[in-house]
């Protein structure tokens, strides 16, 4: 009866359950919601998916700056003095309930007329009277409902996004010239002497032709400016062989048709650039509801409290922070500015930095430093310095957030395209010669044909499908990746570094050992009771960690934040908290987190927390130290050192100490002496690591939540799998070099017909599709073949 | 035989006419979710069914 499932949420209901028409709630927040919901005749939310709902938070004063014109401006899509567009994003979106109660809205309230969801961007977009109804509004009415928006800086100074859907009208133009080609080809495959058709023929050529303008001039582009952009370096990639091909085919066949030589190769032209363009489209996943491009901004509010000399509290944007600013700090909020604290109870969270969630007590005249979350309740600060130039946010003006990782790179397929494209011009200009000594008249005819079935379209469909189909599987094993290269990259690995807060320790402190004077039974109960009454994590870890005890009536209970707590039981008194509260005057161990204890004015000892690892942590860096060098860059103490060392192999380095900077510096060192680096790190803080590296890939408890700029995103269940995973992108790159094998076998038949002289336009309309096809199928059979061997 | 210029003719425009569907569709962002619309086309149904008017509910407090 005790572990009831909140109605509405879904948490365990525990022992404040409400009951409300017969149905359980955890907390008031969900009742409130059923009672919105119930009222408004849309309980079908329930009956769609068990408990979608969320608890709705705390939010007093949090949106007032919704209020200001300047920054609704920013936020809205449209507005015509009427009626107002506005897109949210809503990281709570995660069930068809949640589609269903959000496309209802106007049922919630009439100044709604419409709201539609994204489900994969995990946006909302709602139209709305804005005569009568602010912005703020319906952001208090989403959150009222369980689905807070999040808001941040990132949506005020993007915009409005265009999307890019270019590549979708170049695949529809190819797709469309391709089947009409095709068509109006037919007849002449089986060259049948036909009056009537011999009559249409160059009608039918004429149109062909026609059909294939777009497809040259516009579908194909991409391929003449990369071939272009190539060539300027001088490098020989696969698109100089693929833009040649192209050129020759549209000439040649053009030609043809002029001078009524034949029919052309529009049929051949049209499907190559049609099957292209579809291996790009493939390789083109995207995760839309990740990003991969976040940085600060993505983290930090839009705007912040400002208390204003006469004491007037008036909200501001966090770009217009000046140094001297007294600001407001509300719980739950994030401090945007370093600055010192003024008065009130800081205890400030900074896992979004480090990865490190026990929060950290501040008293006033403490430096705080941005990026932090305030935990309990108001504080105010002065700022010092602006948000740009702040201790986190200066990271970002390094020159590795402006760079592209990708250019740098040259993939497998660039590198045989080199060979490749000089081999095919050497055989092209080997058989002119030959031909026109023999027999002139058939030299440039083997010349182009040559350069039109040499074109490696199957060579420039391997790596995409490749690729494509892993990202897809390595998507559905949770791991991540922003494009296809970063496979590539990851198989070219030879360092790895990792982080340790929140990478390669879980995000709970969940062991702690007891040293110093064994607890009497006694004791032990009334120090677990203690620890009942207190909301403090590291209370509650503890609490978690002792066996199970009667329940006490305390006689006395009292919490001195940021010391400790202290209670009374049968005349026994307990003191739980830091050394100097309990009356310990030395502290030997300043490294670890430690909780002392006294009862009746007695030192007893200290429970001591260590962090604790990920499963599998040993066993997986066991694996990997036969090939790769490994590294932990820890930007903490060295408490855990003599931890680590038995832990992992002994070649592991350890630094640490290291501030976000020396990580970054520290790859870019290795990196000048030959390393690729693989960083795998959590926080922002790892940011400019996670840039750096060659492959960064970002840990996260919950994909959902934010995790900063790098290449992958891995989810933290997924860990132990890292492994498994670079060892599926190096087979993803044999299956690649087999299938150029593959590839060249067609060449071949195919350069024996041009060599010849013999190509006929239907040998190549039925060799390039054949291949593209065999290749394609080839790939995608072998990628998944590799993703059954992983977890 | 010269009928086969007014059957070309009918092919090609029917089939532009749909590539111009397809331009327009792409551009009105109908392939930009492609998931949410296959969630929401079964709401209707069991909206309509399971929505006996609510009896009186015991309002709050």
């Amino acid at each position: 009866m005790e572990h009831q499932q909140c109605f509405h949420c879904g948490d365990s209901c525990g022992k404040d359950t409400i009951l409300f028409q017969n149905k359980s709630f955890c907390c008031n927040g969900c009742k409130t919601v059923y009672e919105i919901f119930s009222e408004n005749d849309l309980t079908c939310y329930y009956d769609l998916q068990a408990s979608p709902g969320s608890i709705p938070k705390e939010i007093q004063g949090k949106y007032d700056f919704l209020s200001q014109q300047t920054i609704i401006d920013k936020l809205i899509e449209f507005d015509d003095g009427k009626t107002q567009i506005v897109t949210l994003y809503i990281p709570h979106i995660h069930c068809s309930s949640c589609i269903w109660i959000l496309e209802n809205l106007h049922k919630l309230n009439s100044e709604i007329s419409t709201s539609q969801v994204d489900f994969g961007k995990k946006t909302v977009r709602v139209t709305y009277n804005s005569k009568t109804y602010a912005l703020k509004d319906l952001v208090l009415l989403l959150s009222a409902i369980g689905y807070e928006p999040y808001i941040s800086l990132d949506d005020f100074t993007t915009g409005k996004k265009n999307v890019n859907r270019s590549l979708i009208y170049k695949l529809g133009i190819a797709g469309f010239a391709f089947g009409n080609v095709m068509f109006l080809s037919f007849p002449e495959y089986f060259e049948v002497g036909e009056f009537w058709l011999e009559q249409y023929k160059p009608l039918f050529r004429w149109l062909m032709f026609f059909f294939s303008l777009p497809v040259v001039f516009y579908a194909a582009q991409d391929y003449f400016i990369s071939a272009y952009k190539g060539l300027r370096s001088k490098i020989l990639n696969i698109d100089v062989p693929i833009a040649l091909g192209i050129i020759v085919l549209f000439l040649r066949s053009t030609i043809e048709i002029i001078l009524d030589l034949g029919s052309g190769f529009f049929d051949s032209l049209t499907g190559l650039i049609f099957f292209l363009l579809l291996g790009k489209f493939f390789q083109q996943k995207t995760y839309a509801f990740l990003s991969f491009e976040r940085d600060y901004k993505s983290y930090f509010p839009i705007a912040i409290t400002k208390i204003f000399n006469d004491g007037e509290e008036k909200p501001i944007q966090v770009y217009d922070i000046k140094k001297g600013d007294r600001l407001l700090i509300r719980n739950e909020e994030l401090i945007p500015v370093d600055g010192i604290l003024i008065n009130g109870k800081a205890s400030i969270d900074y896992s979004f930095v480090t990865g490190e969630s026990e929060t950290i007590s501040k008293k006033s005249g403490d430096k705080l430093f941005s990026g932090g979350k305030q935990t309990s309740g108001v504080i105010e600060m002065e700022a010092i310095k602006t948000v740009e130039q702040s201790y986190l946010t200066q990271l970002w003006s390094n020159d590795v957030f402006t760079k592209n990782k990708d250019d740098s790179f040259t993939t497998l397929t660039n590198t045989i395209s080199k060979r490749f494209t000089i081999a095919v011009l050497s055989i092209a200009i080997i058989a002119t010669t030959f031909w026109l000594v023999v027999d002139a008249s058939k030299a440039m005819n083997v010349f182009t044909a040559v350069l039109i079935i040499a074109c490696p379209c199957a060579i420039a469909l391997s790596a995409p499908f490749t690729f494509g189909n892993l990202l897809r599987i390595f998507g559905k094993k949770k791991f991540y990746l922003k494009n296809a290269t970063v496979i590539e990259q990851l198989a070219a690995i030879n360092t790895i570094i990792f982080d340790k807060t929140g990478t390669i320790t879980s995000n709970k402190k969940s062991t702690a050992t007891y040293e110093g004077d064994p607890l009497t039974t006694t004791e032990e109960v009334l120090l677990k009771n203690t620890l009942r009454g207190s909301n403090h994590p590291l209370s509650r870890t503890l609490y978690d960690l002792l066996n199970e005890h009667d329940i006490l009536t305390l006689d006395a209970f009292e919490e001195h934040i940021g010391k400790g707590i202290e209670a009374t039981h049968n005349n026994d008194n307990i003191k739980v908290g830091s050394a100097s509260f309990v009356g310990k005057t030395q502290d030997v161990s300043v490294l670890n987190t430690t909780v002392h204890i006294s009862t009746n004015n007695t030192y007893k000892g200290k429970y001591t927390f260590y962090n604790s690892y990920r499963i599998g942590l040993s066993k997986l860096f066991n694996m990997l130290k036969k090939n790769y060098d490994l590294v932990i860059l820890s930007g903490d103490n060295e408490g855990e050192l003599e931890n680590l060392t038995k832990l992992l192999p002994t070649k592991t380095k350890l630094l640490f100490n290291q501030k976000p900077k020396d990580k970054l510096e520290y790859i870019k060192y290795h990196q000048t002496e030959g390393a690729k680096v693989l960083m795998v790190g959590d926080g922002l803080n790892d940011a400019g690591a996670l840039a750096q590296s060659n492959v960064g890939i970002a840990l996260s408890e919950n994909v959902n939540v934010f995790s900063p700029a790098c290449d992958a995103i891995l989810d933290a269940t997924k860990f132990n799998q890292l492994y498994a995973y670079i060892k599926a992108s190096k087979s993803a790159i044999k299956i690649i070099k087999y299938s150029f094998a593959l590839s060249f076998i067609y060449n071949s038949v195919g350069l024996y017909f041009a060599v010849t002289g013999q190509l006929a336009p239907v040998v190549a309309a039925i060799l390039m599709p054949l291949s593209s096809i065999s290749i394609v199928i080839f790939t995608t059979i072998a990628t998944n073949f590799l993703g059954k061997s992983l977890e | 035989m010269s009928v086969i210029y007014i059957l070309l003719t009918i092919s090609i425009i029917v089939a532009i006419a749909f590539f111009i569907a397809f331009i327009f569709a792409v551009k009105n962002g109908q392939y930009d979710d492609s998931y949410t619309p296959s969630v929401r086309m079964l709401f209707e149904d069991e909206l309509v069914k399971d929505k006996p008017k609510q009896t009186i509910k015991t309002n709050k407090d």
